[in-house]
């Protein structure tokens, strides 16, 4: 049981690069660890040296939401990336479009990945580049982005399931588990050609 | 009667275990294989929670990405990478796992290791904690890449929450000419149809020039299927397929193996089988091609010139490219063949098979690799070093001015000794080429193992059919 995600207040953050990938959210040097926390100081730690960087702009300290581009989180499979992301008090990341397994590590983590239309990203990116200050409003129940103080108000779909699990902070191998009688069911039909490692 | 299927169709209808109380699709996972860098936060997770690995004998693990490739008797000079290895290997022992450790001459990288010992059969669900197991589509599986999460989740569960890819199918045309390899050709697609364009994807490769191409050349396309966005890549299997996999340790023998190629003969796609999306190469026309910036889409002809970032119509495109080549420290329109390069490496899950070094060694015989060249040839696992020692293919490496390493992850990723410096310039023929990638500040060229021994000779960027 994870805490449960509904409503995510606040600035967010204009990451404005296409297909950023996880060799950048988190550097191979950085996996070699046996935990899951404390990957947030390493997180962008390569962009993070020049100054000018977004994720340097004091106005932005502390923003739960991530606006990036298209095919954010590309290349490994690593949660480090994720752990990362999260580790900085990021709860949502909006964008074009997002690479599978990045998509996947973020759910698991708490985390909504929502995708947004290119021309409405781009309208948020240069809405939160231009006014730091300006906040936004997730609504994952209603499944609406409310521009504060804008009067304009986005809609966004998600995977049903993953909506479930955020709510309501499900463990997902718990819900797996009630599947047990089926999964034992399958074990009994399988091929017995099948490749088996016996140690 | 029921509609034309995809292999993918019928692999997932075949592992469909059923819905789980949330109403998502749990698919049975049959091999969960796994390394150390990526495993030890959900073997972590299973005693936290106090469950059970549900299935030791369909797990198995190899030690690869933090390995040395030389100096490797322990303890090892990085002392977090010696930690990573002895976690793994107490992970296994309590859970009863078949590790391939840092002593067996068997070990190597997982993708090479996996389908070398005949665990990677027709027909089977196979996943990792490393994106590149799509590498394993090239036997007619569905093969993906997880987060560590998931791993947890097999672990404890031999399934996974899953949602069915969509289908699309990427034909090869006709046939390549010599020096074009399948590396060539998985660059080719991606900057056809962009480092996403298979996002959501199981990607099908068809047409003769798939047919054609033995197993090693088949894994190497599958596995940049990922760099496309997919999360796997499917061949169909077929005689070649059969052929490879006969004898390994851990096929079907005797009826089981009549029974099983039997099954296998059934996973081709349907006629009138329906794809999402559906693109054509033709390989006919197609050149050796080499990356020229930081996504492996960003490629040329090696025989080309550097794009110019002013004649990309979208800005962001415009402003991407331009970062790339500031990051790469290269100029428009400057000849890919004039990049002075620094060091060569040869190996990692995509080219560092048996056939990938036939291939280097077959450029590499009788020459020397030039002055300024540092040049690294890391075999993808021990059988696959033996086998090419067999061959005397190592004297070709080492005659020529190679380093003849020991089988690792290498310089693929830069969390192991082999790393290059702030500006060092590689021929790779690994599969990513972003910034950082192989070491801090480094530029990658993505290259086919016949084009990274050209270049490792000619000291620059090198068509390899002026040596063939």
């Amino acid at each position: 049981m994870r805490e449960p995600l509904k409503i995510i207040t606040g600035r967010a953050i204009p990451l404005d690069r296409p297909d950023v990938d996880t060799d950048q959210i988190m550097p191979a040097l950085h996996l070699l660890r046996l935990e899951r926390s404390g990957f947030g100081q390493y997180a962008f730690e390569l962009w993070r040296k020049d100054p000018d960087f977004i994720l340097n702009d004091e106005r932005y300290a502390g923003a739960p939401i991530l606006l990036a581009s298209r095919n954010f989180g590309c290349g490994s499979s690593r949660e480090h990336a994720a752990w990362g992301i999260h580790d900085l008090g990021i709860k949502c990341i909006i964008a074009p479009s997002f690479a599978d397994i990045f998509r996947a590590n973020a759910g698991s983590n708490g985390m909504l990945a929502i995708d947004l239309p290119e021309e409405q990203c781009d309208i948020l990116i240069k809405r939160h580049k231009e006014r730091p200050e300006a906040e936004l409003v997730v609504d994952l129940e209603k499944q609406k982005i409310n521009l504060s103080g804008d009067g304009v108000e986005l809609e966004f779909s998600v995977d049903p399931f993953t909506k479930d699990c955020l709510l309501n902070g499900l463990d997902s191998i718990d819900v797996t588990l009630g599947a047990l009688p089926s999964i034992e069911a399958h074990e009994k039909k399988r091929p017995g050609y099948l490749p088996r490692v016996k140690k | 009667m029921t509609a034309p299927r995809t292999i993918v169709d019928k692999i997932w209808d075949a592992h469909l275990v059923g819905k789980d109380p949330l109403g998502r699709d749990l698919l049975y996972i049959d091999m969960h294989l796994m390394h150390e860098v990526t495993s030890p936060q959900g073997f972590d997770g299973l005693r936290l929670s106090g469950r059970r690995l549900r299935r030791p004998d369909l797990s198995f693990a190899v030690i690869d990405h933090v390995i040395p490739t030389c100096d490797r008797k322990g303890p090892w000079k990085d002392e977090m990478a010696d930690r990573m290895a002895e976690a793994l290997e107490k992970n296994c022992r309590e859970s009863r796992i078949t590790l391939f450790g840092i002593d067996d001459e068997r070990q190597g990288v997982i993708h090479v290791v996996a389908p070398e010992q005949g665990l990677v059969q027709p027909g089977m669900t196979i996943v990792c904690g490393d994106s590149h197991t799509s590498t394993h589509g090239a036997f007619g599986t569905l093969a993906f890449g997880i987060g560590t999460s998931e791993v947890e989740h097999v672990m404890a569960t031999q399934t996974l929450p899953w949602k069915k890819p969509k289908s699309m199918a990427v034909e090869m045309k006709g046939r390549p000419s010599r020096g074009v390899t399948s590396k060539d050709m998985a660059l080719e697609m991606i900057r056809t149809i962009g480092v996403n364009g298979g996002a959501g994807c199981s990607i099908e490769f068809q047409g003769k020039a798939v047919k054609d191409l033995g197993m090693e050349s088949r894994m190497t396309l599958c596995n940049m299927a990922i760099e496309a966005g997919a999360r796997s890549g499917i061949v169909a299997p077929d005689k070649t397929t059969f052929k490879y996999l006969k004898k390994r340790t851990f096929a079907p023998s005797g009826a089981d193996w009549d029974k099983a190629v039997k099954a296998w003969r059934e996973l081709v796609s349907d006629t009138g089988a329906v794809y999402e999306k559906r693109v054509v190469i033709d390989t006919r026309s197609l050149e050796p091609l080499a990356t020229w910036g930081t996504t492996p889409g960003q490629c040329a002809a090696i025989s080309g010139k550097i794009p110019d970032p002013d004649d990309e119509p979208d800005a962001r495109n415009r402003a991407q490219m331009k970062r790339a080549l500031e990051y790469m420290g290269l100029k428009a329109g400057m000849p890919l063949e004039d990049v002075k390069i620094d060091c060569v490496f040869i190996g990692s899950c995509t080219n560092g098979r048996i056939e990938d070094l036939r291939c280097a060694a077959r450029v590499l015989k009788g020459r020397r690799v030039a002055g300024h060249v540092r040049a690294l040839a890391v075999p993808g696992s021990g059988l696959v070093k033996k086998q090419a020692e067999k061959e005397g293919l190592d004297e070709i490496f080492k005659e020529a001015g190679f380093e003849w390493r020991e089988p690792g992850c290498s310089m693929c990723l830069a969390m192991n000794p082999d790393v290059l410096g702030p500006g060092e310039r590689s021929a790779s023929t690994s599969n990513r080429n972003f910034e950082g990638r192989q070491g801090r500040g480094a530029r990658t060229h993505l290259v086919s193992p016949y084009t990274a021994a050209a270049s490792a000779i000619s000291g620059r960027l090198a068509d390899p059919r002026e040596y063939l």
